[in-house]
């Protein structure tokens, strides 16, 4: 168990342990890379005498709604793309050309659309999961084997039977997957949403240092971002792998 | 053959729509198989043994001729008639215990909870699953698997057995054991029985006619009656009258694998 947490821990004192080096060397001028103890005190002041928290707060709320609607929408459209081979074959060049957008680009668009409140905002996370979502759930369902349907059928099933007692059990693991990829997609398309006149939320508070040239809480904020990313991935891997324990692999 | 006919092919022939036209594959093969019958059906690999399946299983439709259940047409699957799949397709979200009471739990065959427990364990037993009872299949050996299908399609009681090569992907052990728990089955619970094979070994052993199959398009060469009486166990392959006739029967397939080679030889010159 020891040697495991040591075998995870590892590779961030790697990291930490290149960025001194970096930051010592006398290659970079000091003022364009802060320490990480600087960033780390930083990162507490934040913390606890200023803005971190409703940043955090805000643009979990964000990701989260947008990953909910993108999410709610992409697995029926998955679903029915996947099971319908004749239908995907059309649509599936129209989501391409839309996953291929970046929403940075979308963003001029939907302030003209949807203004530059909450909502706009959460339309670009909602863009961007369900586009992720939708093709790792059509590439997984259009994967289940027939076989499954064609058994239960030889047993006596109806068509609700089939769908209730096989497609979905055969479902789930696909949906969980398509909302890992979609959480991971919307953390990364955070800063642009909040490129909409947002005052509060990571993004925001990424840009508004880059306007003071405060590089240490440039760190701070995209140092955060990756680590609640990695939690949520983490817990929906545990939660995984607690429901579909059934599977050969778990992604 | 004993009368009247429980499964009947009439006249059937079945073509698949190829990249060049259509394909035959079944060409006009007709036979009927009796209440209680152990029919084998044997022939070179890719000749059409799985389509013949699939229409009695009612999965595909002849292009011409009827394939007959007690006199009816075949419309499409049913828990009347158990299918082991050459594939197995044991479903892998569910655990034995769970994949045995598969069928139970549908509307079709409703069983009262008790019957469902009872049925389960039976099965379980009879098949050595019991101590797997909570696995999930990606747990169980190729053997397991196989067994798990087949206690998977028993529990649902079907009068008919639908066997694609149940036993192809086992070891000579394990087959072995597997004919004769089949066989220890069936005559306590008498099924109408279609099994594919491409051994002439277990066909003779097993069945109580062959069916010998053509390559494709497929025509039958010729029906065989299995004289031995079941009960049957392993000594009869110490038989001579076993021996003799498993070499007629294996000579006959032989002839019909070289006809196939010689077809796809000239096909390819
Ligand atoms: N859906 C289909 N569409 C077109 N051709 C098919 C289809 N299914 C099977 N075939 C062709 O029909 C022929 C017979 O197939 P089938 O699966 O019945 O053979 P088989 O006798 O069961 O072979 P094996 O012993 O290898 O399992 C094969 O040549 C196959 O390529
Ligand atoms: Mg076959």
């Amino acid at each position: 168990m020891l040697k495991r947490v040591a075998l995870i821990l590892a590779p961030w004192f790697v990291i930490v342990g290149l960025w001194y080096g970096l930051a010592y060397s006398g290659l970079i001028n000091e003022a364009l890379i802060p320490t990480p103890h600087a960033v780390a005190t930083r990162f507490w002041e934040l913390l606890t005498q200023a803005r971190l928290p409703l940043d955090i707060w805000m643009s979990t709320q964000r990701v989260f709604l947008g990953v909910t609607l993108g999410i709610t929408l992409a697995v029926p459209v998955g679903f029915v793309l996947g099971w319908y081979k004749q239908i995907r074959s059309f649509i599936d060049p129209l989501i391409n050309f839309f996953r291929a957008l970046p929403p940075i680009a979308l963003i001029p668009l939907v302030v003209v659309y949807f203004g530059i409140g909450e909502f706009a905002k959460v339309v670009i996370l909602f863009y961007a999961s369900f586009f992720a979502g939708v093709i790792v759930m059509y590439e997984g369902i259009a994967q289940i084997s027939p076989i499954y349907v064609r058994v239960a059928r030889t047993l006596g099933a109806t068509d609700s039977e089939i769908f209730r007692k096989v497609i979905i059990p055969l479902t789930v693991p696909h949906m969980l997957t398509a909302l890992r990829v979609a959480l991971g997609v919307a953390w990364a398309t955070l800063v642009a949403s909040e490129l909409i006149a947002a005052q509060q939320g990571l993004g925001a508070l990424i840009q508004n240092a880059s306007s003071f040239f405060q590089l240490d809480i440039i760190y701070v904020g995209i140092i955060c971002i990756g680590f609640i990313a990695l939690a949520m991935d983490l817990s929906i891997r545990a939660f995984t792998r607690r429901l579909v324990s059934w599977q050969d692999r778990i992604a | 053959m004993k009368h009247p006919a429980r499964i009947s092919f009439q006249n059937v022939a079945l073509e698949f729509s190829g990249d060049s036209g259509p394909v035959k594959v079944v060409d006009n093969v007709s036979y009927e198989i009796g209440n209680g019958e152990f029919v084998s059906v044997i022939g070179p690999s890719g000749c059409g043994k799985t389509t013949m399946m699939n229409m009695v299983a009612g999965f595909l439709q002849p292009t011409s001729g009827h394939v007959l259940i007690d006199g009816k047409p075949v419309k499409g699957p049913g828990p009347d008639r158990g299918v082991i799949f050459q594939e197995y397709g044991v479903f892998p979200w569910l655990t034995v215990h769970d994949n045995i009471d598969f069928g139970l739990t549908l509307s079709a065959n409703k069983k009262s909870r008790t019957e469902r427990h009872e049925i389960c364990n039976r099965y379980m037993n009879l098949m050595g699953l019991s101590d797997f009872a909570n696995a999930y299949p990606k747990m169980l050996s190729g053997g397991m698997r196989q067994r798990l299908a087949i206690a998977r399609a028993y529990a649902v009681n079907p009068q008919f057995l639908l066997m694609d090569e149940p036993f192809g992907a086992l070891d000579a052990q394990t087959r072995a054991h597997m004919q004769d728990l089949l066989l220890q089955v069936l005559q306590t619970e008498g099924k109408t029985v279609m099994l594919i094979t491409h051994s002439v070994e277990e066909a003779v052993y097993m069945s109580s006619r062959i069916v010998v199959m053509t390559a494709r398009p497929t025509r039958i060469r010729e029906i065989i009656e299995v004289p031995f009486p079941y009960p049957r166990d392993p000594s009869l392959h110490e038989d001579p009258l076993f021996g003799q006739l498993r070499s007629r029967v294996r000579s006959m397939v032989m002839r019909e694998y070289a006809a196939q080679a010689r077809q796809t030889h000239e096909a390819t010159d």
